[in-house]
């Protein structure tokens, strides 16, 4: 960029960086959780270059660690997942990438790259507010998933250092951003109730996937009811 | 198959899955999804998907509801996030205090 600032483009590259380096920092937690779920380092590294996505990756090893079955871990992780489809289908037009770069462009679409790249309105800052983001969780990410794998392993008994509790916590920090709406906060206390009730009477990693009905549900019959005197219609829901 | 060949299906499967649905998202023409509902529904199988992983984190252990620690752990981290605290500082936060609650109570 030497040689041609355009402050546009230089902001969203700041931005970019600041988000890549705080993001990329939780990649430890996501490292020492993961061994602590009885992934071995090669497993947790694979998550975080293959899947690369902080939420299905969190929601992969708790299902896991909870004794889960695969195909529960699985499911949750791809539902999860879709609204990074649904970030493809926002940039895809404002990023137009050359067909070859599509694949790379599809693994790098994320909360964070997305948020970077719709922030900004100038077509360059938005492509460098994308791939800059993108890259740059990408690569902060995985080496910080290493480092947390290798302290994960060190520790031993999880409990003792309250990596139980980091796990609930990170899932916290998670869904916090998306609670600004009353919809979701609906939706979010009939998901923790409906999974508590299930979980003595279902296999684990059912009573999450069970929570997603219940968003589905609260979704369409509120959709079909948008005037429902139950719920203030004046503010976002957060999406 | 071995317990550990199992879960690198699972991690290839969940990997193979989620990149799928993040080329779809680039390849499909966007009027496909101007429906909002799927945009809403999406937003809200993920806020129901992460708070019934919280739920399950916080207060069980197998099948069984159990109260312990990481109750007022999950409380520190609710603080540190209304302090707005990065996500790494809500993390630890809540993780010092669940361990200083049991080598203390121990």
């Amino acid at each position: 960029m030497v040689g041609r600032r355009d402050p546009h483009v230089d902001s969203a590259v700041k931005q970019a960086l600041s988000v890549s380096i705080a993001t990329g920092l939780y990649g430890v937690s996501f490292g020492a959780l993961a061994t602590v779920a009885g992934l071995d380092l090669a497993q947790t590294a694979a998550l975080s270059l293959l899947l690369f996505s902080g939420g299905s990756q969190f929601a992969f090893i708790g299902v896991v660690g909870s004794g889960g079955s695969p195909v529960a871990a699985v499911t949750t992780a791809a539902l999860l997942g879709v609204r990074n489809g649904l970030y493809g289908v926002q940039v895809a037009p404002l990023i137009s990438v050359r067909r070859a770069l599509r694949p790379l462009a599809a693994q790098l679409t994320i909360d964070e790259s997305t948020a970077v790249a719709t922030a900004h309105r100038e077509p360059a800052a938005v492509r460098a507010g994308f791939w800059w983001t993108g890259i740059g969780v990408f690569v902060l990410w995985n080496v910080f998933t290493l480092v947390g794998a290798l302290v994960g392993n060190a520790l031993g008994d999880p409990r003792r250092y309250g990596l139980d509790a980091a796990a609930a916590a990170a899932f916290l920090a998670l869904v916090w951003p998306r609670l600004a709406g009353r919809l979701a906060q609906v939706v979010a206390g009939a998901a923790v109730l409906v999974a508590l009730a299930l979980t003595p009477v279902t296999p684990p990693g059912v009573p999450v996937l069970a929570a997603a009905g219940v968003a589905v549900v609260i979704g369409l019959t509120r959709t079909a009811a948008p005037t429902a005197p139950t719920t203030p219609t004046t503010h976002g829901d957060a999406t | 198959m071995s317990a550990s060949a199992v879960t690198w299906v699972a991690v290839l499967a969940a990997s193979a899955a989620c990149f799928g649905i993040k080329l779809a998202g680039h390849l499909v023409p966007a009027h496909w999804l101007t429906d909002p509902r799927v945009a809403r529904i999406a937003s809200l199988v993920t806020v129901s998907l992460l708070a019934a992983l919280v739920g399950v984190q916080t207060v069980t252990s197998g099948p069984h509801l159990v109260l312990d620690a990481r109750i007022p752990a999950l409380a520190v981290a609710a603080v540190a996030l209304v302090l707005r605290a990065p996500f790494i500082v809500v993390v630890i936060a809540a993780a010092v205090t669940a361990a200083l609650i049991r080598a203390l109570t121990g």
